[in-house]
Order: C-alpha cells, then structure tokens, then sequence
C-alpha cells in the first residue's frame, strides 16, 4: 500500500508466492546474494537461481558450493545461511544468503554485511577469504 | 537520655514494634513452574519423568536458568570452539518455547543488519554458559511465530541493551502491543481462528476476517477428551522441584 518497493533484485522474493521452505537450497531456488559485488547487486529482471549444487545430494546447506545464474551467466557461490531450520544452537536466517565466490575460492566482492554463521569457520582452509571480508558473525 | 524538667527518670518507652515483611510469603504466592517440568499427557512410566526431572534439578542447582516467557529478551553466551574467545553470545527475543524433560528449547529472534535470524537453544545444554534476561515481559500469546511475517521493526533489538531493573514481587507485565504485518502472503494464515492470535492488528477487509473464520471450530473447547488438566500435577512437582533446589 504505502509500503517502498525497492528495486534490488532480491525484491523478487517478495513479489511471486512464496513456498514454505523446502530442503535449504536445491536447483531451481531463487537465493539473496550477499556481498556487494557488482553482479549481485545490479538490478535485472530475473532473479539469481541455483541451477547446481556441488554435493552428492542434490540439495545444498551451509557451507556448500552451488552454480548460480545470475544476468544470464553462470557464476559459483556460496551458501552462507537458509531458511531451513537446521542443528540446535545453529542460526536460521530468513532468506536464503548466498556470496559469490570465483573458481578457485576467491569472493568476487569486497565486503558482507549480512551475519555469517560461525560453523563456516570450521572450514578455515578453503573459504578464508571469504570469512575475511565477512563482518558479522552470529 | 533524656532530661526531663521535673528531675525524675523518665517512663521507660519501649521501642517500636519492627515491621516484619515476610517476604518468602509474598514470594510464595506467585510462583512459576518452568513449563518443561510438565510432563506430556501420554502412556510412559512416570519414573522416566521423575529421573528427568531429578537431572534437570541437577543442572538447575549449578547453572542458574531464570524465570522467562515467550516475549521476554534475552542475551544467551555459548561455548563455540568457532568463535573469537570461544564464547559468542546472542539477543533476541523468545519467540517460542517448545519440548518437555531435558530437551526443552527455546527459539530466539534478532534482526541485524536487516537480516532475521533466529537460534533455538537447547535450555539444559551444557553448551550454554550464561542465559540473562534484559527484559522479561509476556504478550498476548504464547507462540509469536507471526513476528516473522511482521515489519522488522518489532524483531530488532539492540544488541548492547541494558537489563531492564524490575523488584521481585512485581507482577509480570503483558506487553500489549499489536504488531503491523508486511503484506499477504504470510508462511501461515494467521488471521484463521485456529492460531488464535490476539497480537496482530489486521488490516485486512471485513470480508477476508469472515471468510477466515469459516474455519472456526467452536466445539473444540468443550472437548472433554482434548482436556488435559495440569493443575494437581503442576502442584506435586512444584513441591518436589522447590524443597530438591532448596538442599
């Protein structure tokens, strides 16, 4: 009604009708990305959709990698937090967060705002970079 | 001493009688069984419920649990072999307390930095290392799951806030407040009398509330058989719970 409309992309979510969640991040999932990469803030008319995820399974949790289109490219990223409820002591977040990461594991932006679980620094060795320009941790 | 005009001793005035307040008395008027101690209406043997509640006795006597509702703030520190200082700590506020005996849990919810994000705790953890509460309050409901559906502003809480100070015998107070909801959809129909929620301030037309409450089941509160009276069992283990924290 008198509510702004701001035209980011992760504004989609809020426009089409939204399903419960489901099982965290599996293909075909729109996600909110997080850093403030030039890629995942322009607006488009799409929003970013997981068309892979790097598992056995095919459904992605904290701390997996996914193929995401966004703008029509292809780009990697990944799952810092989802609605899906997960272990006890463990956040829950109320978007699906998602940081775009390049192929061999650098983030492609420079800095994340949103909170960041702390179960991701278990995995020191790969994601470092991407923990080094995170800010909050919750 | 006092010296009176006519030189004789004056008459001996017995101090005032002091004022006892018995303040255990007044505690024991109100007094608050934490809701996990009630045991589920259910076929298993009561002495798995009495060991239950012997262990959550023991934890009670060395880790402090205070008395919170669904409503109050809370700043709950963790052990995490993650974090910096290997504790990390979280405020927010209780949105749901759920489970019977030793898992009992309790979700907190916070918004930072435009970011909802809530933790369920496990109450008897001994991960947990101190539970503080900043402002213990109740609301119109006992489940504020809606708060997830609602504008951010009644989720966000400021991490640095100062415990509120309340006396002891206070009456809790009931936060009244009615919260404004982002637009449908909602993940539930919170307007459906089955959730019976008093805390929202709908601003939906006349015809979605009428139509809402087509699904009104008005008998279900005069169901004999869904009855599950707690009050003789809250009593016995009210007794048994206060005089074991009491050794």
């Amino acid at each position: 009604q008198g509510l702004l409309r701001r035209s980011v992309s992760h504004s989609f979510l809020s426009f089409a009708s939204v399903t419960g969640a489901c099982q965290a991040i599996q293909k075909l999932t729109r996600v909110r990305v997080v850093d403030n990469s030039a890629l995942g803030n322009t607006p488009y008319h799409r929003p970013p959709k997981c068309i892979h995820v790097y598992n056995k399974k095919g459904v992605g949790k904290v701390g997996d990698t996914i193929l995401l289109a966004i703008k029509g490219e292809k780009k990697k990223a990944l799952i810092v937090g989802h609605k899906m409820p997960g272990p006890t002591m463990t956040p829950r977040f109320d978007s699906n967060n998602v940081v775009l990461i390049e192929d061999n594991g650098n983030p492609v932006g420079t800095r994340i705002k949103t909170p960041i679980p702390y179960i991701l620094r278990q995995r020191e060795g790969e994601f470092s970079k991407v923990l080094a320009i995170a800010r909050n941790f919750v | 001493c006092r010296i009176s005009s006519d030189e004789k001793p004056a008459k001996f005035q017995p101090p005032p009688k002091p004022v006892i307040i018995d303040k255990q008395k007044q505690r024991e008027e109100r007094r608050f069984l934490s809701p996990e101690f009630i045991p589920p209406r259910e076929r298993t043997d009561p002495l798995k419920f009495y060991m239950e509640r012997k262990d959550m006795i023991q934890r009670r006597k060395v880790f402090n649990i205070p008395e919170f509702y669904v409503g109050s703030i809370l700043a709950v520190t963790i052990a995490n072999p993650y974090a910096n200082e290997k504790t990390s700590r979280f405020v927010g506020i209780c949105i749901q307390r759920g489970g019977k005996g030793l898992g009992a849990t309790f979700v907190l919810r916070n918004v930072i930095e435009d970011q909802g994000v809530e933790i369920r705790y496990e109450l008897y953890s001994p991960r947990i290392q101190a539970i503080e509460v900043l402002k213990l309050e109740k609301r119109l409901d006992d489940d504020l799951m809606y708060l997830r559906d609602a504008l951010p502003e009644y989720s966000t809480f400021d991490v640095n806030m100062k415990p509120v100070s309340r006396l002891d015998h206070e009456e809790i107070p009931i936060n009244t407040l009615q919260v404004r909801m982002k637009p449908k959809p909602w993940s539930k129909r919170w307007e459906r009398p089955k959730y019976n929620i008093k805390g929202i301030k709908f601003e939906l037309p006349e015809e979605k509330m009428k139509e809402a409450q087509k699904w009104n089941k008005p008998w279900l509160e005069f169901d004999m058989l869904r009855k599950y009276d707690t009050s003789k069992i809250e009593e016995e283990i009210w007794k048994e719970v206060s005089e074991e924290l009491k050794k």
